[in-house]
């Protein structure tokens, strides 16, 4: 089961960066082996976390605006935003513990 | 479209029923756990399945299937005469092993005990798992050139994976750093979004397979920087460039590039077995001689993790498949 809503350019504003709760958005593609592989580990997140933080996915494909915006290069590639604002970045599939860690702050 | 998740999806039942027998598999002793799902792995999952060993494959949280799920068209693997993607052909390997009874989780193996008989598992929730036999099929990660700079542009242009990133340099002039078959791999995939593709090699020859090399060094975008070394990745937010240094007469140069793909070779993953088991001066775990045998009874190796110098899919596989008649020959004495 999955939360994660598909979120695009232009909505990326209003469910993003004036979301009131943490963000988690990840960024794929279908072609992105390890993307493949961290939908599910993401999917989990966004059950387990209900409560603390939103989780979205942009579709780099569709919306190539926005991961030109933060200078994206590399896919997986998962940014925790709070406020509006970057507050961490995860680059490249990652265990689920590896998240727990790095977002520590919004997920504990 | 979403094999893999799908594949995660059917396993879910599988993790969720183990936890709830927590206690029974704590105390249940296996024959044998495979660490790894590469070729190797997978391999000595379908034999030790097929010998009724019921097999523990533990494949990685996001490690999955291995280097092959980065790769796109693989054309040397025996048995498919027009090629196969490597995600599709490692898509593969898995339903062969699970249609033999192979458990599958996907969980990332954090911790081993390999001494006395009966070998320890632990797994990243703290879980823990026992079998007479281990088979380590964890393969090899990509090296890094080891720059400052490299660590801190990641993401910024430094890739390790054009299948996934080379999206993301439609029309801009990239580098590629190495001279083997996946640097090669990795330009000829490249020249299709790259104004410009630039090899950078530190020897005067590649190492590439010949149809492989003379395909790179035919195309009319990519282009060769022989005997030179990167010392620097340049960029503040992004790549902007390469300090490079050519190591016959010690010139020093920028490449104006938007990209860097870094493909110089493998180690071998032998972080959980270091100070465990005896490794090879290359780093790689020491087998004895065409065996899979390790230096500690029981426990057995297979694929890119003992094998410094092939590191072929096909290799690999085959060395699960010794791996697992050794573990069965192990087995029979140990149950004798």
């Amino acid at each position: 089961m999955s939360n994660a809503k598909e979120v695009t350019d232009a909505s990326f504003g209003t469910d993003v960066l004036a979301s009131s709760k943490p963000v988690i958005v990840d960024f794929w593609a279908e072609w992105c082996g390890p993307c493949r592989k961290l939908g599910p580990i993401l999917d989990e997140i966004s059950v387990e976390y209900s409560e603390k933080v939103d989780v979205v996915k942009v579709n780099v494909d569709d919306n190539p605006a926005i991961a030109a915006q933060y200078g994206i290069t590399s896919i997986p590639a998962v940014y925790l935003f709070q406020d509006g604002e970057v507050k961490g970045t995860v680059i490249g599939a990652r265990p689920k513990q590896f998240f727990e860690k790095e977002f520590a702050d919004v997920l504990s | 479209m979403w094999p893999a998740i799908q594949a995660g999806a059917s396993t879910k039942e599988e993790v969720h029923r183990s936890v709830s027998n927590a206690e029974n598999t704590a105390s249940e002793v296996r024959d044998v756990i495979i660490v790894g799902s590469g070729p190797a792995g997978y391999t000595a999952a379908v034999y030790t399945a097929r010998a009724n060993l019921k097999p523990l494959l533990l494949a990685g949280s996001v490690t999955a299937g291995g280097e092959l799920m980065n790769t796109t068209d693989v054309e040397n693997y025996p048995g498919f005469p027009d090629g196969i993607m490597g995600p599709d052909l490692m898509e593969n390997f898995e339903k062969q092993a699970a249609r033999f009874g192979t458990e599958i989780q996907f969980e990332d193996v954090t911790e081993l005990e390999l001494d006395g008989d009966i070998k320890t598992v632990t797994i990243g929730s703290g879980e823990t798992f026992r079998a007479r036999s281990i088979i380590l099929s964890t393969g090899s990660a990509y090296r890094e050139l080891g720059l400052p700079n490299e660590k801190r542009l990641s993401g910024h242009g430094v890739s390790w994976c054009a299948t996934c990133d080379g999206f993301f340099f439609k029309g801009q002039d990239i580098a590629v750093i190495g001279g083997g078959d996946s640097a090669m791999e990795e330009a000829l995939f490249l020249t299709k979004f790259a104004n410009s593709v630039t090899v950078v090699h530190r020897r005067d020859a590649l190492r590439a397979s010949k149809i492989m090399a003379d395909r790179a060094l035919a195309h009319e975008k990519i282009s060769f920087v022989w005997n030179t070394g990167v010392e620097d990745v340049l960029g503040q937010d992004k790549v902007t460039g390469l300090k490079l240094k050519n190591l016959v007469d010690g010139t020093e140069t920028e490449l104006a590039v938007t990209g860097v793909f870094v493909a110089i070779g493998n180690d071998p993953r032998t972080d959980l077995v270091k100070g465990k088991l005896d490794l090879t001066p290359e780093g790689t775990i020491a087998v004895e001689g065409r065996t899979s045998q390790t230096s500690i009874k029981g426990v057995f190796a297979a694929g890119d993790v003992i094998d410094p110098t092939y590191r072929q899919a096909i290799t690999a596989s085959g060395s699960g498949c010794v791996a697992a008649l050794d573990v069965e020959h192990y087995l029979a004495d140990f149950h004798a």
